[in-house]
């Protein structure tokens, strides 16, 4: 009897959070302009959503949006990975220091660490623009991927490193052989979370983005909306992001679970 | 070029890059946030006029007070309707898929964005009245994914003999939940309050939307002020924003179960 409450209560809760998107994704398969009209089955939305037209500087919000996620997420894996490396090596007041200062970009809201970007680039006359934006995305995704990182390096057995140097590796072949395969998982991880992270970000973007008509999918959307009425394309790509939001997380927990199953057997 | 060398296989030494560009991109600009903020706009000079400003103007004042209001009543209705679900699906005998939990945390992941738009194209197809209601829906809506997983996460890590042992020494089961359970659960209730209310005063965009321009919250006064190119201003309440934020913090200091420590997502 509990447990059937529970449930519900669950159930419940579930269909409230997804009530929305669930109406999005039913009327997204329909042409009608306004949301709520039901005009018959349809799939025109998507198919003018990816044969372009009209509706171009969507498009091209896309190609944006993900050139920015991905080379901002490119950049902070590798520097967050290098630096985790050092971070681990580091100890005391200096680690102490770099792992505060590593800590304030998850703290800070997003509207502080974009003003405060936005603040950077003007007082340095920095025009704003792609470099900007991916500057300040790789500033506040790094974070996470140390996050992300750190964990392999401690569970990493410091002795095989030291064994392959002793063997005669140079301390790149110990690099390439030795850490990376240790830490490739977390490396992914955290690609994975940056590159998600970016997509979603919409405070620093905005604040950093300038105004040279560079848009990306968050601007895009913003702009669209505040002048009152709703691209119906945007229906069936809020369904896309959806579906493939669902599937990233799905592989990244199996990924976790079969990486834990396997830390179960070597032990 | 041999101390190139040297310092590039010194390990620890690898975080020196990584150093320098917080130093660039996260200490500076924080800098110059106070830097603006107490400088005047035409002769340079120190002032506190865009603090007097913010008091002596009722209009920011007063979207000030008012979003600390709304950000205190979504995080109490979050706790509220996100408590049990963490309690429900951390109890083994209650909930043993962790798709659910998947459920509940994805929308965390799906742009804010969109989900407001969802949610508005949901009161209007239900012909709800877009206003002061529609708004806490819609926080409440995109918060509560955030109150719920950290206390799952807490719950989760919980030490089940005290549970047990609390039971055994005869403790009826709202005791146990009250003396027990409830207090272990805080860290996890402490760090959902932050993650709940601090995007909730802090968001802009968001409130438009929910209810067609009528209400604003105090992250869009900010944001007006540095579009319109007041920067001194503009920094100047984020300062106020920043302080607040720093007294929520002090409240709690739970910052381990804000990251995962384990390197996965969940």
């Amino acid at each position: 009897m509990k447990k059937f409450f529970a449930q519900t209560y669950l159930w419940l809760l579930l269909t409230m959070l997804y009530a929305p998107i669930v109406i999005i994704a039913i009327f997204s398969f329909t042409e009608a302009k306004v949301l709520g009209n039901w005009t018959g089955f349809s799939t025109k939305l998507y198919t003018s959503l990816f044969s372009g037209g009209v509706h171009h500087s969507l498009l091209s919000a896309i190609e944006n949006t993900l050139i920015i996620a991905l080379v901002a997420a490119v950049i902070s894996t590798i520097l967050g990975s290098i630096a985790a490396i050092g971070i681990h090596n580091l100890r005391g007041r200096k680690r102490q220091v770099i792992n505060t200062l590593n800590n304030i970009p998850m703290l800070n809201p997003d509207i502080i660490t974009g003003i405060s970007l936005f603040l950077l680039f003007v007082s340095l006359g920095i025009t704003q623009g792609y470099t900007t934006v991916i500057l300040a995305h790789v500033a506040f995704c790094t974070p996470y991927v140390v996050l992300c990182v750190m964990p392999r390096l401690q569970q990493m057995n410091p002795n095989i490193y030291e064994a392959a140097l002793d063997l005669g590796a140079t301390p790149m072949q110990a690099l390439r052989k030795v850490i990376i395969p240790e830490i490739k998982a977390g490396m992914i991880s955290g690609f994975i979370l940056a590159f998600t992270l970016s997509i979603d970000d919409f405070a620093v973007t905005i604040f950093t983005i300038g105004t040279d008509g560079l848009e990306t999918l968050s601007t895009y959307i913003y702009a669209d909306a505040r002048k009152g009425g709703l691209t119906p394309e945007l229906r069936p790509l809020s369904t896309i992001i959806f579906a493939a939001v669902l599937f990233l997380l799905i592989v990244i927990n199996v990924r976790t679970y079969r990486s834990q199953k396997q830390k179960e057997v070597k032990l | 070029m041999k101390w190139l060398f040297k310092l590039f296989t010194k390990r620890s030494s690898w975080s020196i890059p990584y150093f320098i560009f917080l130093l660039m991109m996260v200490v500076l600009p924080l800098i110059l946030i106070f830097f603006y903020a107490f400088q005047d706009e035409q002769t340079g000079a120190f002032t506190f006029k865009y603090f007097e400003k913010f008091i002596s103007n009722p209009e920011a004042a007063n979207t000030f007070v008012y979003s600390i209001g709304i950000a205190i009543i979504t995080t109490i209705a979050c706790i509220v309707l996100g408590y049990p679900a963490a309690y429900i699906l951390s109890n083994r005998s209650l909930c043993r898929s962790k798709v659910m939990v998947i459920l509940f945390i994805l929308p965390m992941w799906i742009n804010i964005l969109v989900r407001t738009l969802a949610t508005v194209a949901l009161f209007d197809f239900m012909k709800f009245p877009l206003g002061e209601t529609a708004l806490i829906f819609g926080m409440v809506y995109n918060f509560l994914p955030f109150m719920i997983y950290p206390i799952y996460n807490t719950m989760q890590k919980m030490d089940h003999s005290y549970i047990e042992a609390a039971q055994d020494l005869g403790a009826s089961p709202v005791r146990v939940f009250f003396k027990v359970v409830f207090p272990l659960s805080m860290p996890g209730v402490m760090s959902g309050i932050m993650m709940v209310f601090m995007p909730t005063i802090s968001t802009f965009a968001i409130a438009e939307l929910l209810t067609m321009n009528n209400i604003k919250l105090f992250g869009t006064t900010i944001q007006e002020n540095i579009n319109n190119g007041m920067w001194n201003y503009g920094a100047a309440l984020s300062l106020i924003m920043l302080v607040i934020i720093f007294v929520t913090d002090l409240f709690s200091d739970s910052d381990e179960d804000r990251a995962s420590n384990e390197g996965g997502i969940i």
